[in-house]
């Protein structure tokens, strides 16, 4: 049952994935995202990760994918207007994902003691509660920084839009 | 076992649903009629005695609409537009406690469809994704105006959402959890949060109105500058489906302004009933306390819409972020410090 269930949403992610990036119109490709991101928090949700699961939908699909396809529909993007990328901006591309998922590939390395450990004590380490400790506890500092992270991310996006207002 | 919890989850889900369709089909009759009872009218009289019937005359005529499909090429998402709107409006019911547990057939039967952990959130997920019914609906009618209003209406509701969240994380300091069901519980004997939380809940009650795009934050509909709406192209049972999901979505709102913030299903007296009649009877009269408060709240929202002139645009994008916002914080502070000092750890 599991098995069929984790199949039929690895066959949507995957077929929604390259959707995305196979769809002539931007529109579509971000809504085949948003049904990406929607199987992917049904991966979650089979793992009994209510709160990644419902916290990924709020941020990816609740708020990140909404303003993206405000900006599209905004733009009135078509395929004339499709610029042919440089070769090198491609490279960047292709080197950027690779390093992106070698960090990624890393850290789950890295994490598997730890996974075991958590394993080990027997804690129901899907509960809110025990996350939360987790992560203001264990995690305090890297927490923080993300935090402070997004915060200065913020403030940038604010001060590029005030800048271009006092140009005009 | 399990069958039977199936069984039973799978009638409840039903009934939920036959209510929740049930108010919003009357919801469109009290509303002309309240309209009518403020500006001194008698209000639809025609079908059936006092109008009663006049929301199925009204399903009836939409169905026979002609559908009308405007020049677009995205004829699917112009399908899924509504389909979209009206699914989110009508899940969040899922979580929503309707009542304690009543004991039937020798057994408890938790009137909730399910009592997940993070029960809170699942709400506020669902309403982040409603925004894209209206979005998607909107860019499919290629048309500019509705496009317009599209984006006039998702951009309120994505700029509201967050001080709706923001009033809510004081509400979880306070109580602890973010299962509904436990704040009913915990709201239990006059507890309301109403009375710990009087900012939070203003907060919430204005970004409700916002969220379901009704006045005065009803900028999205407005015939003067954008021909009707987001909805401009849509007609017969799509165009229905649109403002029955508005009308839904006030329930569900209302509902969640209930329970979290005025006791759920509990009211005063609960313990004597229960001692006198028994805990079924207690439990019962609890479901009729929870509609009574539904009721209530919906009759506020009509209130207001016939009271209350509309916001300008900026004025609501101001009010939004300027000073509902920073109020929430403010709000959240507050209420941190005062757990800490209750505690006695500062």
């Amino acid at each position: 049952m599991l098995l069929t269930i984790f199949y039929i949403l690895s066959a949507i992610t995957l077929a929604t994935a390259f959707l995305t990036i196979l769809s002539k119109n931007p529109i579509h490709s971000a809504i085949y995202l948003v049904l990406c991101f929607f199987s992917i928090a049904g991966h979650y949700l089979m793992f009994n990760a209510q709160f990644l699961a419902i916290v990924h939908i709020i941020v990816y699909s609740g708020a990140i994918m909404i303003l993206m396809l405000f900006t599209i529909m905004l733009m009135n993007l078509n395929k004339e207007d499709e610029k042919n990328k440089s070769m090198l901006s491609r490279i960047a591309a292709v080197v950027s994902f690779c390093l992106v998922a070698f960090v990624l590939l890393a850290t789950f390395i890295k994490a598997q003691p730890t996974i075991t450990e958590y394993a080990v004590s027997g804690k129901d380490y899907q509960s809110i509660k025990v996350l939360g400790q987790v992560l203001l506890n264990e995690y305090m500092l890297p927490f923080e920084f993300a935090s402070v992270l997004l915060l200065v991310s913020m403030i940038g996006a604010v001060l590029l839009s005030k800048k271009q207002h006092i140009n005009n | 076992m399990d069958q039977a919890i199936i069984i039973e989850k799978g009638i409840f889900i039903v009934v939920i649903f036959a209510i929740t369709m049930l108010f919003a089909m009357y919801e469109t009759l009290a509303e002309r009629k309240i309209a009518a009872w403020l500006q001194d009218r008698i209000g639809p009289n025609r079908a059936g005695k006092g109008g009663i019937l006049q929301p199925l005359a009204d399903g009836l005529k939409l169905f026979s609409k002609e559908e009308f499909m405007p020049n677009t090429p995205n004829k699917f998402l112009f399908i899924v537009g509504p389909a979209i709107s009206m699914s989110t409006a009508l899940i969040t019911s899922a979580v929503i406690p309707w009542g304690d547990k009543l004991h039937i057939f020798g057994r408890d039967v938790i009137l909730q469809a399910t009592d997940i952990d993070v029960a809170m959130l699942y709400v506020f997920g669902v309403l982040s994704v409603g925004v894209y019914g209206i979005m998607i609906g909107g860019w499919a009618s290629n048309n500019k105006f509705s496009l317009m209003s599209a984006m006039r209406a998702s951009s309120q509701m994505i700029s509201y959402e967050v001080a709706m969240g923001l009033s809510l994380i004081a509400l979880v300091m306070m109580t602890g959890t973010l299962s509904l069901r436990d704040m009913a519980l915990q709201q239990h004997g006059m507890n309301w949060n109403i009375f710990y939380q009087p900012v939070g809940f203003l907060i919430f009650l204005v970004c409700s109105f916002a969220e379901t795009n009704r006045t005065p934050f009803d900028l999205a509909e407005c015939e003067a500058e954008l021909i009707g709406g987001y909805h401009t192209e849509y007609s017969s049972m799509r165009m229905g489906f649109y403002l029955f999901a508005e009308y839904a979505s006030m329930f569900i709102s209302s509902t969640i302004l209930a329970v979290l913030y005025f006791g759920a299903y509990n009211y005063p007296g609960m313990d004597w009933v229960a001692e006198n009649a028994g805990a079924n009877v207690s439990n019962i009269i609890g479901i009729f306390v929870l509609f009574a408060k539904i009721c209530a709240f919906i009759f506020f929202y009509m209130w207001i819409r016939w009271t209350i002139p509309r916001f300008r645009y900026d004025q609501l994008m101001r009010l939004g972020w300027q000073m509902l916002i920073p109020l929430a914080i403010a709000n959240i502070i507050i209420t941190g410090i005062v757990i800490l000092l209750s505690d006695g750890k500062l």
